[in-house]
This record gives C-alpha cells, structure tokens and sequence, in this order.
C-alpha cells in the first residue's frame, strides 16, 4: 500500500460519508463567522426553524468592516458612522448572542481578523478541519489543518450540520529546498511560487509545502504562505507539524492543558505526509534564487523579483497574454521597460491576514526606526491583525518606532486589504501593499496595489517608490 | 434551492481571463445583510462610469458603452460566456447572488475558481466547463451572429448550438440532482444526523481536546 498525504489523512480522519454520488460529508472542527459573510446564513436558519448543531466548535469576530481609527472605535458600534456597516456588525453581535454563538466583539482582547485571531486564541490547533466564510481560511493550515475558504450557504450548512458537503481534492507538493538568502522573508516565497505556478495552478489541488525553507520558517511565516495559497487557485494549503507547531500552541488560550495536551501532542506529532506519499502533481522551487518580491499587475501572479524590469506587452507572443500585460498596465498607469523600483508609491498599507501579525510587525519596525517616511508618502498604516498583536507590539514600543516615522498606528481589522470600511485608496494612488490582492479596485475604486513583506513595504515608505528593503538592513542609519 | 432543468437564452460574453469575485459585486455592497438585489450592481465598476454606492438607485447612472453588458444587443442575456478563472478571488456568495438577480442562468468558461464554482450550484445557477476551443467557437459565434442563443439540458448535460451541434459538459452526480430537483441539502444531511453523531462519539474519544473548549 502507498502512504497516504498529509491531507489524505486529514480528509480520512475528518470523513463522516462517503455517498454514492462522489460527494462526501466532511466533519468541521472548527468553523469562524464574521460579520459579512454570515448575515444570510443565520437567517436562513432562523427562516428553517434550525439552529447551530453544537456551540463549541464556532467562533465569531467583526473584522471586515470595522473602522481602524481610535477614535471611531472608542465611541462602540452603536456610533459607527456608515449605517449599513452598523447593522452588520450589530447583525453579528445580535446573531451570536441569539443563538449562543462565542464571539470576541469589537473592541474586546481576542477579537481580530478571523485568520489572525484563530490560531492565536489557540481555537483552531493541528489536525482540524477548519472553514470560514474567507477564501483566506487556508492560513490555518500552516500547522497541520485541513482549511478552506467556503461560501454564506455553506456557512448555513455547518452551522446546522457541523458538516460540509464537499469532495476530495487532488494533491500537490510544493518543496522549496536551500536556504533563503538575507532579508527574503515568507512572503517574497509565495509571491514567488504564484510566479511560478500562476493563479490557477493550484485550482483543485490541496497544497502541501515543504522543504528546507519552511522547515526553516516561523509559524506566523508558515501562515503568511499558506494565506496566499488561493492565489495560486487552490482552496486548501498547508504544511506538516513539527517541533515548533507544538511549541507554538503551548498556553494558549483554547488550547488543551495537562494530560490532554500531552495526548493530544503526541497526535499532532503524526501529521505528516507519508514518505512514500504520492502527490498528483509537484512543484520545486529553490530557496536560494528568491529575491524580495513585487507585483507590478492587477494579479498575483504578475510579479517580479525587485530587481526585475515591468514587461514590455510587444515581447510577448501570445495574444491573451499581451492583451493581459496591457490591460494590466492601463489599469496601473505604468510603461513595459520601467524598473520596479522606479515605481512611485503614494500610500502604505502593513496589514491583513497575510501580513499583520507580531513578526510583521517587528519587521517592518526594524526598518523604520530611526527614519522619517517619505514626504512624498501620503499616508502609511500599520494594523495589527488582532487586538493581542496590537497590545504585543505596543509592550514592545513598535507603535512609538511607527508613529515616530510618520506613520499611523491603527485598531486591528481588515482594513486596507478590502476596503469595505473607511481606509482605501483614491483612483490612481499607487500603495504599497502587504495583503493579498492586487486587483482592479481591491484597495479602492481606481487604486493600484503594489502587493509586498512588510519590511519591503516599511521601505517603500522611507523612500517614496519601491526599493530593496536590504538597502536600509544593510546601511547605517 | 432553485431548480435547473433545461434553459435557453441569449449568450453575452466578457472576453477576459480571471474575471475576480471583487469585479463581479464590488466590496461595498457587501454590507447589506440581505440576499437579494445585487443584480443591478453586477459588474459595477465596468458597467457604470461612476462609482456605485450601496442604497443608490442604479437607473440615473451613466452606462459605459464599451462593457458587452451594455450593448443593446445583449440586454436580456441569461447565459454568460467567459474565459479561464472565472470568479476567483474572494468567496464571496454574493457574487453567484448578483449573477442570478441579473438574470444569468448559466455560465460556460474554460475553468471556474472552486469556491465560486461550488457556490453557483448552491443558487441555482449552472457553472459549465467547456474546452477552449468550443468556447472560443461559441465567442466567434456571439460576435457575428446578433441574437445568438444557446440551450442547456442539464439532464442530458449537454449545450445545444443554434445549429444543433452538442457540446457535452461534465457535472457531479450530487450537484445535478440538487439542481435538477432543488433539494434541500440541510435537510438532505440532516438524514444522516445519526452517522454525524456516531462520528462525533468516536471524534470525542479519539481527540477530546477538540470539545468543549471554546464556550
Ligand atoms: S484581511 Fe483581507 S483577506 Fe484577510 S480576512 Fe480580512 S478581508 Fe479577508
């Protein structure tokens, strides 16, 4: 018999059904609810005469579309300005205190951005299954869970049946081996593997990462490259337990304690792939030939290393391609044959899912300390993915080193990553971005996302255009 | 769930890969906590020249006269015709919502993003997936022939030309038949309540940890 992957195992554990028809019934461990996504979903339980299957396996926060500013913030829900954004989040509030639902609300310790606040909280661990209305739910797999992004009616689904009605996917491995040079960090990996594969590689695939690099890696690290994952078009990312995964759980919140810790350890300590393991399809990347990484696009997957030159559309032969780059380029207001760091930036986003937590931080920190942004920076953000973050960093006096530099320490939310709330772009500004997305509109009607790390967006701040942040790691200031 | 058996209407295309979630229904009206009315809304930021606001009446708004949605010829359009990646991005259910308040039945690309494919079926709109070739067939068609339309047997899961060639297209057997007989799949699953709680008693033991800890 052939092993099994990491996500056959996950599936096999997790498998209530199999029906007839191909279709499977797929146990949810753990199922996150916010406040845009769900909405229709209570009410079509309500409308049904259901409610939730069991209570301890959900969890809810407002994120989306909450205001970042102090201020704003301060004043409650009951003061946010925007009358349809108050009664989503009042919708949620209201929906989980109906249906006995745990939330973190607003503005208490714990509440954040979904895919920030799980693992933190220790409420998604190693082995789960894990859904969320939020195609960045993958994040979660980064230890070892079977997560995926679902939609409002599947939402309903698992709240009534705790199941998801679902099929197995196809397995991929992406094996970045080496090491990776100074200053390229987990973002620039798989901004880099979206290079690669493009952004419908992954399309029916669970992605499993492994390698020296991610073996290499920090959890939160391991969470930002499994963030991205549908950007490469797979729902599902994830890489194997290990050593620090454990490490990582210890104490927190909703994780387990005393001999239940040490049982449920020694079943983590079994999620890897089997080394005879077949996968459908594999990838191979080495560590070594990624540099820091920047998008240039209106899709993830058009992106350079910083060194790189924008393509010239009359190079490339393929109709659809050519009429991609120029549409690309239209939309951003860019020439083929300019340099990356010839981009002007106007606006700085250090945020999201993706990229908002304590390292991030820290890391764009250690490129602004000491230095003022760019005059030319119109304005420059830094939100923490969650409140324990935010409170983190400011023990550590980061929120000073930002605001010392110019920029503006914020509430932890979603923020600029989709600006469903206040903070977005303005038609035209060029932002450089640490989030996920980089279409047309994302951050704002008419905006252009440039998507970067953090200490590559912390540096793009200091100079007014994209740079290579080792620049600043590397001189005096 | 609504159901699907058999449609023909006329085809619009939108001649671009990687249409995402975010173009479909942009951000800002995802904050209503309804289901339906989205379909004016649909394709905001290419078919208006002004930016949408939730709440606003979309019938004093300037059209863009280059968005193929707009061309008189397309008006009544139930069948959308598309390129690689169709839907990607964001989960968001709202965009099949829009896409169904509009007035699409169906959609054939070359390939659909999952999420978004998966939360078509659940609304009663029919995501198919037909080669490149046959689709760059069917847009050659829709540009020279005015009033192109196109029929759908999801029984017989076929799409049926004008001139009668039939393009065959590929289901799962659990998606076709929620489509064709509009089940209830909570209450489909609900049948399977006592297997779900013999899991849950087996789970419990295997990995208590997972109970219980949230409250
Ligand atoms: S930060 Fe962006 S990608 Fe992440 S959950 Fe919020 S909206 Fe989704």
């Amino acid at each position: 018999m052939t092993g099994k992957t990491l996500y056959d195992k996950l599936w096999q554990s997790h498998l209530v059904s199999q029906r007839e028809d191909g279709s499977a019934l797929l146990y949810i461990d753990r199922h996150i609810l916010h406040e845009v996504t769900s909405p229709q979903a209570f009410e079509g339980l309500r409308l049904a005469g259901r409610k939730p299957w069991r209570l301890d396996m959900n969890l809810a926060t407002p994120d989306h579309n909450i205001s970042t500013d102090s201020d704003e913030r301060a004043a409650g829900v009951d003061a946010i300005p925007d009358e349809t954004s108050r009664i989503q989040v009042k919708t949620l509030d209201d929906n989980c205190d109906y249906f006995g639902v745990r939330e973190f609300k607003m503005n208490e310790m714990g509440q954040g951005i979904v895919h920030v606040m799980g693992p933190e909280l220790g409420a998604s661990l190693p082995g789960m299954t894990v859904v969320c209305g939020d195609s960045h739910t993958a994040t979660h797999g980064a230890f070892g869970c079977l997560a995926h992004g679902i939609g409002t009616s599947e939402v309903e689904h698992v709240l009534a049946t705790q199941c998801l009605v679902t099929k197995k996917m196809k397995n991929m491995l992406i094996t970045v081996d080496g090491s990776l040079g100074s200053g390229v960090t987990p973002k620039d990996v798989v901004l880099a593997i979206i290079g690669k594969i493009g952004t419908a590689g992954g399309t029916g695939y669970a992605l499993e990462f492994a390698g020296q690099v991610f073996s290499d890696m920090s959890i939160e690290g391991r969470m930002t490259v499994c963030n991205m994952a549908i950007e490469a078009g797979a729902r599902v990312g994830m890489v194997a337990v290990d050593s620090k995964t454990v490490e990582y759980f210890k104490d927190r919140q909703f994780a387990p304690t005393g001999d239940t810790w040490t049982k449920a350890v020694s079943h983590w300590n079994l999620l890897q792939s089997d080394k005879d393991a077949i996968f459908d399809a594999t990838v191979k990347l080495d560590g070594a030939d990624i540099a820091p990484q920047v998008t240039w696009g209106t899709s993830p997957e058009m992106v350079l290393p910083v060194d790189g030159v924008i393509p010239d559309p009359n190079d490339e032969k393929d109709p659809q391609k050519r009429q991609a780059i120029i549409q690309a380029l239209s939309y951003m207001g860019l020439k083929g044959g300019t340099l990356i760091t010839d981009i002007p930036i106007d606006i700085v986003f250090i945020g999201s899912c993706t990229n908002s937590r304590i390292e991030d931080m820290r890391a764009a920190a250690s490129i602004v300390k000491g230095r003022k942004i760019a005059s030319t920076i119109k304005h420059a953000l830094v939100v923490p993915g969650s409140q324990m973050v935010k409170a983190q960093a400011e023990a550590e006096g980061l929120d000073k080193i930002f605001m010392d530099s110019g920029m503006d320490w914020r509430e932890p939310g979603c923020s600029m990553c989709l600006a469903m709330n206040a903070d977005k772009l303005a038609p035209g500004e060029h932002c450089a971005s640490t989030s996920n997305r980089n279409f047309e509109g994302r951050q704002g009607s008419g905006g252009r996302t440039h998507l970067l790390s953090p200490s590559m967006a912390a540096a793009a701040a200091i100079a007014g255009h994209i740079i290579d942040a080792r620049f600043y790691t590397e001189t005096a200031q | 769930m609504k159901t699907f058996t058999l449609h023909k209407g006329l085809v619009v295309g939108i001649d671009r890969p990687n249409i995402d979630t975010d173009m479909i229904i942009p951000k800002q009206f995802l904050k209503s906590i309804k289901r339906s009315g989205f379909g004016q809304n649909l394709f905001d930021e290419l078919r208006y020249m002004d930016e949408g606001k939730p709440g606003v009446d979309c019938k004093s708004r300037i059209l863009r006269d280059d968005f193929p949605l707009n061309y008189p010829r397309y008006t009544s359009a139930s069948i959308l015709l598309a390129q690689e990646n169709f839907g990607c991005g964001s989960s968001r259910e709202h965009a099949p919502w829009a896409l169904e308040d509009y007035g699409f039945r169906v959609i054939i690309a070359p390939s659909f993003a999952d999420i978004f494919f998966t939360n078509c079926l659940k609304n009663g709109l029919l995501p198919i997936v037909l080669s490149k070739k046959i689709v760059k067939y069917i847009f050659d068609q829709v540009e020279i022939t005015e009033g192109y339309q196109l029929s759908v047997d999801l029984q017989k899961q076929v799409v049926i030309t004008p001139s009668s060639d039939e393009f065959f297209f590929d289901i799962d057997e659990f998606s076709k038949r929620a489509l064709l007989e509009g089940l209830d799949e909570i209450g489909l699953t609900l049948k399977e309540s006592d297997l779900i709680c013999a899991y849950e008693v087996e789970h419990m033991k295997n990995a208590p940890w997972i109970f219980g800890a949230i409250k």
